[in-house]
């Protein structure tokens, strides 16, 4: 293939109209999750209609729940439990992985295989069922649920840093570093982190998303956020009795996730692909 | 030559089988975490103290549990499957008719989804760059974004509400005719097929198109034969492998996906069973189910990692 030289340089990151949109969404939401709630027209637990599975109206948004709730209120709510869990277990998902993944790639030999083997296994049970089974066994709680979501994606996470993380390994600045006597420590803060950084950001957009799903599909199964709480699963389940009448209580959740998910997605595949693959 | 490939292959199955052991040691493990004492909580708050520490001894409860671990694998392994907690009943008797109802629906959602997926991705990787190429792939990333119960969810809003085809929750108790045995399994096809395919796509699309990067394409161009004859004659056949490979791996996501389908439509099958084992608490019950679950799965990734092994000379190292 033919790799044309740039033209000219533009100083600082091409961003594209898609990458701005989906950004935008991403910004919204992340807003929301953070002063959503103090928005709300109405409180998210109260009931506000009589009527269950409202239309949508000047007054309620969105419609009305199978309880008379304004659904507007609770997703602006819900997005702070879907969000903030997400958030957080991706956080230590990564981290974990990628300095497992990062250790693992300078130190090597049998700490590495241990560890790649045994991950490994961990990501051969299918993520709904190890939500499931844990679910089960402990109770669902928040801090249960991200903690079981980062251990679900931990092993992803520390595959991907590690294959990026053996690659900048070979180096030879590396190589001047040890040579110079520094430390395991050193060599993965100061030599690897730096020049894996970016597609590991990239990779944690990624996972964030995998993550927002398997939440959803666990509350949508009643195994995730416990009400009176409701995330947007917790709320596409609560009024999943509104589906053959086309209620807008059950669509508009499903919207709300649907936006976040795609969003996030399309934020990524838009990025400059000098924050994407800078490994290269 | 022979006798390397044979080697890999042994050697996959051997981690596959070792993934297996640990897989079960964590399914075990995280039951094990349930808080409380089940003797206690199998017999109510009216047990006597005698009682207690009777069933205890009769379920093995004191042992340490590592010997306990030991005791249901062997018993696993040998097809004792145990009793379930909450009704009393043999799991074996329990799993057998629900597992068939799932592989019903598994083997129905394959052959729909594979050849669809096929014919897309191969299409679209033909016509790469074209309008009906980007409708298919910004078509997929939808799919893949957003979660399965949405899928299932649009499905009945299509399908039930707005055209008026389908019911929009289904039964398996009462069939009658061949075109309501249709009627029950329309939904929850239609919904895993769309969570399967998309990911079919992507990758079979990939797949073609990396072997149309190759130089023997360049050539089959330069001497004239037709784009069909390109894709069909020279690129798909080497990338047979990957396809393949990608079916598989896509299949293993029918187990996420089934379990939200049979809770969506009610369908009998052993997802449904052990959702329900969740509510109940009914830890044998969950755990056996657990390990069908991982046990299909890792079937199916240790299939596609052999058939990539098998189909391309350069992983056989």
């Amino acid at each position: 293939m033919l790799s044309h030289p740039p033209l000219r340089r533009r100083s600082g990151f091409q961003v594209n109209a898609v990458g701005l949109a989906a950004g935008a969404i991403v910004l919204f939401w992340a807003i929301v999750a953070l002063v959503g709630p103090d928005l709300a027209p109405h409180p998210p637990g109260e009931i506000v209609d009589f009527d269950f599975y409202g239309p949508v109206s000047a007054r309620l948004w969105m419609g009305s729940d199978y309880l008379g709730r304004d659904i507007f209120s609770r997703i602006l709510m819900g997005a702070r439990y879907t969000v903030g869990i997400s958030l957080a277990a991706v956080c230590i998902a990564c981290f974990s992985g990628i300095v497992l993944g990062m250790t693992a790639a300078v130190i090597g030999g049998w700490f590495d295989t241990l560890l790649s083997r045994f991950l490994d296994a961990l990501s051969s049970i299918p993520s709904k069922l190890f939500g499931l089974v844990v679910v089960a066994a402990v109770g669902s709680s928040i801090p249960v649920l991200v903690l079981v979501l980062a251990v679900i994606y931990t092993p992803g996470s520390y595959r991907f840093a590690r294959a990026l993380a053996v690659n900048s390994n070979t180096m030879d600045y590396v190589a001047v570093a040890r040579a110079r006597g520094e430390g395991t420590g050193y060599l993965i803060t100061q030599e690897i982190l730096p020049n894996i950084a970016g597609p590991v950001l990239a990779d944690l957009g990624l996972r964030f998303v995998f993550i927002v799903l398997l939440l959803s599909g666990l509350s949508f199964l009643g195994l995730g956020v416990q009400p009176p709480y409701a995330d947007w699963g917790s709320l596409v389940r609560e009024n999943l009795g509104g589906l053959p009448f086309a209620a807008p209580a059950v669509i508009f959740p499903c919207l709300a996730i649907a936006s976040l998910t795609i969003s996030v997605n399309l934020l990524i595949d838009n990025l400059p692909v000098r924050i994407r693959d800078r490994s290269d | 030559m022979t006798g390397q490939i044979t080697l890999l292959v042994l050697g996959r199955l051997g981690v596959a089988l070792i993934t297996l052991v640990i897989v079960s040691f964590v399914v075990f493990g995280a039951t094990e975490m349930l808080p409380g004492d089940v003797a206690q909580i199998l017999l109510g708050q009216a047990a006597t103290p005698e009682a207690v520490a009777g069933l205890r001894e009769a379920m093995h409860l004191n042992e340490p549990a590592l010997l306990r671990y030991a005791h249901w694998l062997f018993g696993l392994a040998q097809g004792h499957l145990g009793t379930s907690y909450a009704n009393h009943m043999p799991i074996a008797g329990l799993i057998g008719g629900r597992l068939m109802n799932t592989l019903q629906l598994a083997a129905v959602t394959t052959v729909i989804a594979v050849p669809t997926a096929l014919f897309l991705g191969i299409t679209a990787a033909m016509y790469q760059g074209t309008l009906y190429d980007r409708v298919v792939t910004t078509t997929i990333v939808a799919v893949i974004s957003v979660p399965e119960f949405m899928i299932a969810t649009m499905a009945v809003l299509v399908f039930a509400v707005w055209l008026k085809w389908l019911p929009a929750l289904s039964f398996a108790n009462d069939v009658a005719s061949f075109g309501e045995l249709l009627r029950i399994f329309a939904m929850p096809v239609i919904t895993l097929c769309c969570v399967i395919s998309a990911q079919m796509i992507r990758m079979t699309r990939a797949a073609v198109i990396d072997a149309l990067k190759m130089p023997y394409v360049e050539m089959a161009l330069l001497k004239g034969a037709s784009r069909s004859r390109i894709v069909l004659h020279h690129a798909l056949p080497n990338a047979i492998g990957p396809i393949v490979n990608a079916m598989a791996l896509s299949l293993s996501y029918l187990l996420g996906g089934v379990i939200i389908v049979e809770t969506i439509f009610n369908y009998p099958g052993i997802a449904k069973l052990m959702v329900d084992a969740v509510a109940t608490r009914d830890l044998p019950l969950i755990q056996t189910c657990a390990m069908i679950f991982c046990f299909g799965y890792l079937t199916l990734i240790t299939a596609a990692d052999i058939i990539a092994i098998l189909s391309n000379p350069r992983l056989r190292r």
